[in-house]
């Protein structure tokens, strides 16, 4: 479904992303993770084509990422960003259908594939009169999502979507997404630096560092069979809290 | 036909158009354009200049107090204007400086060169002068210009153009190795007022000056014979001859009859008995000349009404066309950062040009009027357009942006549906800022004879009259508000 082969991205003279090759297959769910800075946010913005690579390329189905498909391209991804960048001036159900609209899809098709979605991520229809500063974060995340899947996209790209999302909504909202995937079948390429939800979603999670792959696999594999110090180091430091936790409760 | 031919045509067309200006409307009978300067005598031989070819039975129209000589000549020259009151010293020593002309006839001759005329001298030399309060100068012990060496500490304050005039301040500190430092330009007729006040010593005077009486100065001897001759003469085009001979015939019936004393007392009449000066014109020439005129008189409200029309006129064209160029420049200067950087600066330094000097450098290009006057005020509307379009749309998070890209919608479509939308705000402050400095900025177009409530206000400055400063001020300032209110509505609307 996607292929990176050797992309890479300098910012004068720092090296953002080290040539770095990636194959995610359809229907997998693919969870890039690191601590800040380590390229991952990078890699998924390359791929959008948001930044264009200095080396390499970007196969989608196997089309190369190129400017002049670009626009094409990207109705064919869906991307949702840590705030749900909703357009403030627009309604929610503008929001959603903004591109379709553009497209000139046809007015019932629209109407019909709004409710849809509304019904998939669980928001009433009448909420889609509002507007993103009118709603709860988590409901801004759900309309993003929406916007996202509007037009069907193969790829879904979600950039720390529950980020800014305070704990109990974060966790509910996870088991909701998984299983809106699941559902779905989507490809999904997310980036996330919390290794718990990483490991929630991933069928294989691509572990970073300083602009460069540590490793990639299962979380399993990650946790028994470390390619290297940090991969242990990054996940004892989130694990570590949490035991801490069970320790009070005993 | 070239670009200047063509703006200059394009820009007289919508000005005929909205105000059906006599002088530019096609296929009308010949009508003579008068000028004068911007003090009282000026417009009083102006006045008296447009009632004789009125009387001639031509259609006239006189463009009082235009900003300084300059104007009016460069006008004269374009055909602008067909005729004006000049002074034969002021064409020799300063207009005419470089040509070096000793005699009457040699001026005539160039003169001609350039296709002007003059008529015989009108009969008073209105030479320019130094004066100072008389009880001062008796303190002093002062009579001749060159008794002024001994006080430096004297403060002077001279009418803008002497300040730079060749016959002017420069010449007089050269010949008479005047030491005083501390000399301010200002306004001719608010020269009068700072002596009467104290915070001036000593001024220029023209010596036909109804105030040199009036405020009890006295005129200090050019002993050193400085100051040329000034003799009062008309100045036309050439080619008015064949246009309007009747007018010419008439005017050249003023040469010889009004002399000094005349003079000064028909400027007494408007400056200081507070009579028009299409009144103190037409009982001139009613008494030396026996032509009946009757003056127009237009009331208040008429006036009011007319400089209301002249100065939307201005702003409405004016701000229109900034809204049109700039927006499209500041996205411009969004999208290509080189050329944002450059259209910045450009019109951040169109700012910096003082509006007189931005008028008067388009006079050559657009003559006098409404167009340069149009052009000037669009030039000065572009900037905070510009700005603020450029800043409403940077100041987009960029979050938002990529989320627009990220959809696939081309950069022409997140600029309609998302760019300008959020930057309405920004861009709407932006219009209401020129659109404020506009009307503002327009009341100085009647200095190059574009009208507007600038006229009341020159004319009230003029004649030290707050009544008519404040019909020209008041508007402005309602205006302004007005126009603040009506973008505020829109904002309003728009974010509602």
């Amino acid at each position: 479904m996607l292929t990176l082969s050797r992309v890479s991205k300098r910012y004068n003279d720092t090296t953002a992303l080290a040539p770095t090759d990636l194959q995610v297959a359809a229907g997998e769910t693919v969870v890039l993770i690191g601590p800040s800075g380590c390229g991952k946010s990078t890699l998924l913005r390359l791929i959008v084509g948001l930044i264009q690579p200095n080396t390499g390329s970007i196969f989608l189905g196997g089309e190369q990422l190129q400017p002049d498909n670009l626009h094409d391209l990207r109705q064919r991804m869906g991307y949702v960003i840590q705030e749900g960048g909703l357009f403030p001036h627009l309604t929610l159900r503008d929001n959603v259908t903004v591109m379709a609209r553009y497209m000139r899809r046809d007015f019932d098709w629209i109407a019909r594939r709004l409710a849809e979605l509304a019904q998939l991520v669980r928001l009433p229809l009448e909420l889609m009169t509002r507007y993103p500063w009118e709603i709860s974060g988590g409901q801004r995340q759900r309309v993003s999502l929406m916007r996202a899947l509007m037009l069907d996209p193969d790829l879904l790209l979600l950039d720390e979507p529950l980020g800014a999302l305070d704990p109990m909504i974060r966790y509910a909202l996870q088991q909701e997404l998984k299983s809106i995937f699941e559902k779905l079948g989507k490809t999904v390429v997310m980036v996330t630096h919390d290794i718990a939800e990483a490991a929630f979603f991933g069928h294989r999670l691509v572990l970073m560092r300083e602009g460069r792959v540590v490793q990639t696999g299962p979380f399993k594999a990650l946790a028994q069979t470390p390619a290297h110090p940090f991969v242990t180091q990054f996940i004892e430091a989130q694990r570590r809290p949490m035991e801490q936790l069970a320790k009070v409760l005993q | 036909m070239n670009i200047r031919l063509f703006v200059k045509m394009l820009l007289l067309a919508a000005w005929a158009t909205t105000l059906a200006h006599p002088t530019h409307a096609a296929g009308r009978p010949v009508t003579v354009s008068i000028g004068s300067k911007s003090f009282t005598e000026s417009v009083i031989l102006g006045e008296m200049l447009r009632q004789l070819a009125q009387r001639a039975g031509i259609n006239a129209i006189h463009r009082r107090q235009l900003g300084g000589t300059r104007v009016l000549w460069n006008a004269l020259r374009n055909g602008d204007i067909d005729a004006y009151p000049e002074y034969t010293g002021t064409l020799m020593r300063e207009t005419l400086a470089r040509e070096n002309l000793q005699t009457e006839t040699q001026l005539k001759q160039t003169l001609a060169a350039r296709g002007l005329r003059m008529t015989r001298p009108l009969g008073f030399n209105n030479s320019y002068a130094i004066g100072m309060k008389k009880t001062l100068a008796e303190r002093l012990k002062l009579r001749k210009i060159s008794d002024l060496r001994a006080y430096p500490e004297l403060v002077f304050g001279f009418g803008n153009e002497f300040m730079d005039r060749a016959d002017g301040w420069p010449g007089l500190q050269q010949t008479y190795h005047l030491p005083q430092k501390n000399v301010r330009g200002m306004d001719h007729d608010l020269a009068y007022r700072g002596i009467e006040s104290g915070s001036l010593d000593v001024t220029d005077l023209y010596v036909t000056d109804a105030e040199i009486s009036y405020y009890n100065l006295r005129v200090l001897e050019d002993n050193l014979d400085y100051f040329p001759v000034y003799d009062a003469v008309i100045l036309y085009r050439a080619d008015l001859e064949q246009r309007a001979p009747e007018a010419i015939a008439l005017f050249k019936k003023l040469a010889g009859r009004i002399n000094a004393q005349t003079m000064r007392e028909l400027n007494a009449r408007v400056k200081l008995n507070g009579e028009s000066e299409a009144e103190v014109a037409a009982s001139f020439l009613q008494a030396n000349l026996a032509l009946d005129i009757a003056p127009q008189a237009k009331n208040t409200w008429q006036q009011l009404w007319r400089h209301t029309r002249e100065h939307l006129v201005l702003v409405g064209i004016s701000l229109s066309a900034a809204i049109l160029v700039a927006i499209p420049l500041g996205i411009v200067a969004v999208r290509h950062a080189h050329v944002g950087q450059i259209v910045l600066s450009i019109a951040g330094l169109i700012q910096t040009i003082p509006s007189l000097a931005l008028f008067v450098f388009l006079i050559p290009l657009l003559g006098i009027g409404g167009p340069p006057a149009v052009v000037a005020l669009f030039l000065y509307s572009l900037l905070p357009i510009i700005r603020n379009t450029h800043a409403g749309i940077k100041g987009i998070s960029p979050a938002i942006v990529e989320s627009a890209q990220a959809l696939g919608l081309p950069s022409r479509a997140i600029l309609r549906i998302v760019e300008l939308p959020l930057a309405t705000g920004s861009i709407l402050a932006g219009i209401k800022t020129s659109a404020v400095i506009n009307v503002g900025t327009a009341t100085l177009a009647a200095l190059i004879g574009a009208g507007g409530y600038g006229q009341p206000i020159l004319t009230g400055i003029r004649l030290d009259d707050i009544g008519l400063i404040l019909q020209g001020a008041v508007p402005a300032a309602v205006l302004a508000l007005l126009v603040q209110g009506v973008f505020e509505l829109i904002e309003r609307r728009l974010s509602s």
